[in-house]
């Protein structure tokens, strides 16, 4: 009896020494994760307060008057944020346009019809596309793709949509080759990467079984995306374009390059030129004074934040009200 | 002739059958019958071909390209494995229900009215029949009537797998394939499965794969015993459960292996 018991001790000793190094290894563990998990959450309004505490000159001097004022002018000291705003959202909303149902198409195509030999290969090709460089997106739109554009693309565009009532007047105009349409059109061959890839991750872990009873049914492939594996996996798709779009809200070198860089509103043709807040950003800062000119590039910086988050808190309560209506998953 | 009436026909004809995947022989040289609104049970070991013939019935294995199949499967006398069958057209004369519960990601009424929709355009009122008539089939109505507008995922285990039953008969198929349709289930909901194909029989032919051997005695009235892609025996249930013909088949009834 003793000897067991001895042993017991030993081991129950043992063990609460463990359970003491385990007790505390969690606690620290707790609290490094928790630290890195407020520093973020602290970053953020860091960020928030350093922009509003930078733009607060502007903010006092122009309200919110500076989003619907479309006079820019830095000698005059008259800023008002609309050419950039106006920019910024159209040609993101371009460059979603194009590349959400191009990455649909890939994405369809990867995991639904791609022989099994070009899958890996198709699929590797089109993450690279997002490890290129946004300057050189910027200068390859700006040398190569623009010139090009210009000679075939807009007066092809011109002739065919040009001519139709109403529509007709996004596509009139000189044919620069640079403008809205091409910044529109070099995001969206930006944003098709991540699109796609995420579009086909989320398409690849629809269960084999649920895709089987819907060609077991008689569906043809595209009936089985369409209503079956598009409504299953709609979050992590809409997840996928708002990461596209948040990139091309935020996508800077690149439209820089070929967006025109004009502060004045001409009309609504997409082959005019025009401007973003990153772009106006980037061309200005360097040359801003202290003063109303810096404040107001710090408000515009601000603006971009809050339509960003705006986006991302859309898309949130755009799921919730799906998923409340298909009564959840 | 009096006999010969109540014989039932055989709605689907196998002969010379072989399947393959890749290289790998999965069925061999099989023939079988599965008779007009009977039910026919599959059983044998894990691996023995038996879900694998049953996915020829609807050549669900064309969605996989290394796959392919040697041989005739007739369905009321047309081979459906004819390089230019009708794909679709054969899906909805042959329906299938699978291993696991697998409720589309839309409403009840949605998940039986979306199989429908592929096939023929009816008025919402004629729509809102078929529904009805078919989760009634599937004795799901009175579980259902009251959350047709609700996700279908929202259903237990054994009411989706009973969705999936009524989904699958909403297209009238003539033809129902049950792959270890209860492997999922408790056993009460099993039980309900079990009831509900006995009362499916009087207007569909039925095959089942099954694990369970109690429930091949239970539900079916042929039964075809396979082992590593032979169709080692096949008949009436009762005759394979009491007197199988061959000592493998009585040696796997009787648990002896497999």
């Amino acid at each position: 009896m003793q000897i067991p018991s001895g042993l017991e001790a030993e081991n129950l000793s043992e063990a609460s020494r463990r359970k003491k190094v385990g007790w505390i290894g969690d606690w620290l563990f707790l609290n490094l994760t928790r630290g890195f998990a407020v520093f973020a959450l602290l970053i953020l309004l860091g960020i928030i307060v350093a922009l509003i505490i930078g733009a607060w000159p502007a903010i006092k001097t122009f309200g919110l008057g500076f989003l619907t004022s479309t006079d820019w002018s830095p000698p005059k000291e008259k800023f008002g944020a609309l050419i950039p705003i106006y920019g910024t959202l159209v040609s993101s909303f371009l460059a979603l346009v194009i590349a959400v149902p191009v990455s649909f198409g890939i994405a369809l195509f990867l995991t639904e019809l791609s022989p099994n030999w070009l899958r890996r290969p198709l699929g590797i090709a089109i993450e690279l596309l997002a490890g290129i460089p946004s300057i050189v997106y910027g200068m390859w739109g700006l040398l190569f793709f623009a010139p090009l554009f210009a000679k075939y693309a807009q007066p092809f565009l011109a002739n065919t949509f040009g001519r139709i009532p109403l529509l007709g007047q996004l596509f009139a105009g000189p044919h620069f080759g640079i403008g809205m349409l091409t910044a529109g059109i070099i995001l969206a061959v930006m944003v098709i990467p991540f699109i796609a890839s995420v579009m086909r991750d989320v398409f690849e872990v629809t269960p084999t079984l649920l895709k089987e009873s819907a060609y077991g049914l008689g569906c043809t492939t595209w009936e089985v995306v369409w209503n079956v594996v598009l409504p299953y996996t709609r979050v992590g798709v809409v997840g996928g374009i708002m990461l596209g779009l948040g990139r091309a809200l935020g996508e800077t070198m690149a439209v820089t390059f070929v967006i025109g860089n004009s502060n004045a509103f001409e009309g609504l043709s997409l082959f005019l030129p025009g401007n973003s807040i990153t772009s106006a950003l980037a061309n200005e800062f360097a040359e801003a004074e202290e003063g109303l000119h810096s404040a107001s590039l710090m408000y515009l910086g601000l603006v971009l934040f809050a339509i960003t988050l705006a986006v991302l808190t859309a898309s949130r309560l755009l799921l919730l009200r799906i998923q409340k209506q298909q009564g959840g998953r | 002739m009096e006999i010969q009436q109540n014989l039932p026909t055989a709605q689907i004809q196998i002969r010379n059958f072989n399947f393959y995947y890749g290289k790998f022989h999965a069925i061999k040289n099989t023939d079988l019958d599965i008779f007009n609104r009977r039910v026919t049970a599959f059983i044998g070991p894990s691996g023995c071909g038996k879900s694998t013939l049953l996915r020829a019935m609807n050549r669900m294995y064309e969605l996989y390209p290394d796959q392919r199949a040697e041989g005739e499967i007739l369905l009321d006398g047309t081979n459906v494995l004819a390089k230019d069958a009708d794909l679709n057209m054969l899906r909805a004369r042959v329906g299938m229900v699978f291993q696991k519960p697998t409720p589309f990601p839309m409403s009840i009424y949605e998940n039986i009215a979306f199989g429908v929709r592929l096939h023929e355009s009816l008025s919402r009122a004629d729509m809102d029949e078929r529904v009805q008539w078919a989760l009634t089939r599937a004795a799901l109505w009175d579980e259902a009537k009251d959350k047709l507008n609700q996700s279908g995922l929202g259903l237990s285990g054994g009411q989706q797998q009973r969705l999936c039953i009524a989904r699958g008969i909403a297209v009238k198929p003539e033809v129902l394939l049950l792959d270890e349709p209860t492997s999922a289930l408790d056993p009460i909901s099993t039980a309900r499965i079990e009831e509900l194909i006995h009362e499916l029989r009087e207007d569909f032919t039925i095959a089942i794969v099954t694990h369970n051997m109690q429930q091949a005695a239970r539900v079916s009235d042929y039964t075809a015993y396979m082992y590593l892609g032979e169709m080692i025996e096949f008949g009436i249930t009762d005759q394979i459960f009491l007197s199988p013909k061959q000592k493998q088949t009585e040696d796997y009834i009787t648990g002896r292996f497999g």
